[in-house]
């Protein structure tokens, strides 16, 4: 019988760990996928954040490393300067990325580091249980902004990709969504992107990807992909923000 | 190698780096520069990596990137600094990473001041982050002995696979010495555990993490790291011992202010009075074994710190009340002065015989 369609080789058989409608998985295959297409899964090593993905380690096959909230980019530091020949890459959220880990995110695209960002921003706090995220919309309610989140408490939502892109050491940033199949191609093709930067030594590559938390925003898995379309894109809008 | 008169910070760098250590991730800060500006200089000559990082949080997590990768890792900062470190700290002991820490501490609390001080004791031997750990802890107080321990730190981190302190006080960094700094050896790295992209190989995916969900996992690590402890604190108690088995009253110090306490003991046998000196080097794991020594019918122990009382906990610890334990210490920066040590002294002795 031929074979349609096979589970990458770069991902593990460990059961996954996200909630029903999740759009991690999804972005979970991308990676991989990218990973064993270009090559560089047989010197591929990643490193997860603290949040849902905190358990990414299980699930991707290549060498992996799970860092403190925020420090993804420090621990990939590390890591490509010890080994420079290897592919590394930070898997990373919105409460890690955008909150704790803005130091460690701004200066290893600051210093053009070789490595490559996968953001996930679903703009909640999803493991800790659907607190306020820097990228929480204004009125969007959480656990910690019961009300909706006021602009003039706590500011408007902060844009990684476009804040990223006026930094001389990011080479490549887009943001793309995995809402629907065509945007779900178009977040591959971003992906593939980044990494080939890193293969060419240009420098640091970030893809923000839009995904869901149906559990913490209160939405069935459909509506929750209904809700990333009519108000995630408005705010953070998709497309290239940098290509060297 | 021909002795050399180097600082304590520059000596502490080229010893590091011909132990062949190929990585240093740090951040400014006084009265540890001299030893980033040596790095910085230094390492790339022989190949080595030297980063300036944003942050000692950053830097503290490009080690634990750099260690779980295989390298031969060191950092160094000054008290603050070593606060922010704390969180890389414990999560290299959770993920069971080598790598050496240097902090040459200075006034506290708070942004304090850049002069000499030992007020981090508790953070450097306590297991200064979260969770139940300790790592080891190692006092020099001599330029020469900055540069031994060093070498030492690092292969005690490799064979342990955990973070090695080397606690210089700010006067140690900043003093010139002869110094001996051990021939540089190459680092060739064994280590078939680290996360280095050789996962196909290896037939294994290997995996860097401080984090254990189930309660039976993390027990388990728990007890890993705590049987880890033991064996070094049977291996690696390291201590100076003068005098202490007819003493009438035994000083213990560590660092410079034990230097001021030998002049202390010349003062002492001038006068005709019978004072000993403990002086730990290994601060974890403490020399309780020194203090089995004393002359059991010593009047009182006294703990001389540049702090308000830190070490003076494990000398209470380790003489479990069979003796009084007595306090000087001069903080702000103020130096021991053996004078005042031994005016003290003195009135505990009850005045010169």
């Amino acid at each position: 019988m031929a074979v349609v369609y096979k589970k990458s080789i770069a991902l593990t058989d460990a059961p996954l760990t996200y909630c029903p409608g999740c759009t991690h998985g999804i972005i979970h295959k991308l990676v991989a996928e990218n990973l064993v297409e270009l090559g560089v899964y047989d010197k591929a090593i990643g490193v997860g954040p603290v949040g849902c993905s905190a358990l990414c380690d299980f699930f991707f096959a290549c060498d992996m490393y799970i860092a403190g909230h925020g420090r993804a980019p420090a621990v990939a530091t590390g890591i490509k300067r010890t080994h420079p020949d290897k592919f590394v890459f930070t898997y990373q959220g919105d409460g890690d990325l955008a909150s704790i880990g803005t130091a460690e995110i701004v200066h290893a695209a600051h210093r053009g580091e070789k490595i490559s960002t996968i953001f996930v921003n679903n703009a909640i706090y999803g493991m800790t249980g659907g607190q306020m995220a820097p990228t929480t919309l204004v009125g969007q309610k959480a656990t910690t902004a019961p009300y909706g989140r006021s602009e003039e408490h706590c500011g408007k939502p902060i844009r990684i990709a476009e804040m990223i892109a006026t930094i001389e050491g990011a080479k490549f940033v887009e943001r793309v969504s995995v809402n629907n199949p065509a945007n779900v191609r178009k977040a591959k093709k971003a992906i593939r992107r980044a990494f080939e930067l890193q293969l060419e030594g240009k420098g640091f590559g970030l893809v923000e990807v839009l995904s869901t938390c149906p559990t913490n925003w209160g939405y069935s898995a459909v509506n929750a992909l209904k809700w990333l379309e009519e108000n995630l894109i408005p705010y953070y809008p998709l497309g290239n923000y940098k290509d060297y | 190698m021909a002795k050399k008169l180097m600082k304590g910070n520059e000596a502490i760098a080229q010893a590091a780096i011909n132990a062949g250590a190929t990585h240093f991730f740090g951040y400014p800060i006084t009265p540890q520069s001299e030893l980033i500006e040596f790095m910085a200089r230094e390492m790339p000559k022989v190949g080595a990596c030297f980063l300036q990082a944003e942050s000692e949080v950053a830097a503290s997590y490009m080690v634990y990137g750099a260690a779980g990768a295989g390298a031969r890792v060191i950092t160094s900062t000054s008290s603050p600094g070593l606060a922010l470190k704390q969180e890389g700290l414990t999560y290299m002991v959770s993920a069971e990473l080598p790598a050496v820490i240097v902090n040459i501490s200075r006034g506290g609390p708070g942004l304090g001041n850049i002069l000499p001080q030992q007020g981090d004791y508790f953070m450097c031997t306590r297991g200064g982050g979260n969770g139940d750990y300790y790592h080891p802890c190692f006092a020099p107080a001599s330029v020469q002995e900055c540069a031994d321990l060093i070498v030492e730190a690092f292969d005690i981190a490799d064979e342990y696979r955990m973070p090695v302190l080397v606690l210089g006080d700010g006067m140690i960094g900043q003093m010139m010495e002869p110094v001996e700094i051990p021939e540089y050896k190459k680092y060739v790295p064994n280590k078939p555990w680290a996360a280095d992209g050789n996962h196909i190989a290896r037939g294994v995916h290997n995996r860097i993490n401080a984090m254990d969900l189930a309660a039976d996992v993390l027990e388990a690590k728990n007890n890993k790291i705590q049987a880890k402890l033991k064996e070094i604190s049977e291996k690696y108690v390291k201590y100076e011992s003068i005098d202490v088995e007819d003493a009438d009253l035994v000083l213990v110090a560590y660092g410079t202010p034990s230097r001021a306490c030998k002049n202390v003991l010349k003062k002492a046998k001038e006068e005709g009075l019978k004072v000993g000196l403990i002086r730990p080097i290994s601060l974890y794991p403490f020399p309780k074994v020194a203090f089995d020594k004393i002359n059991p019918k010593c009047k009182a122990i006294l703990a001389v710190e540049q702090s308000c009382g830190q070490m003076i906990e494990d000398v209470r610890l380790s003489v479990l009340g069979k003796y009084p334990v007595e306090f000087f210490g001069r903080t702000g920066g103020n130096p021991i002065i053996p004078e005042q040590v031994f005016e003290k002294v003195k009135n505990i002795l009850g005045g010169t015989k």
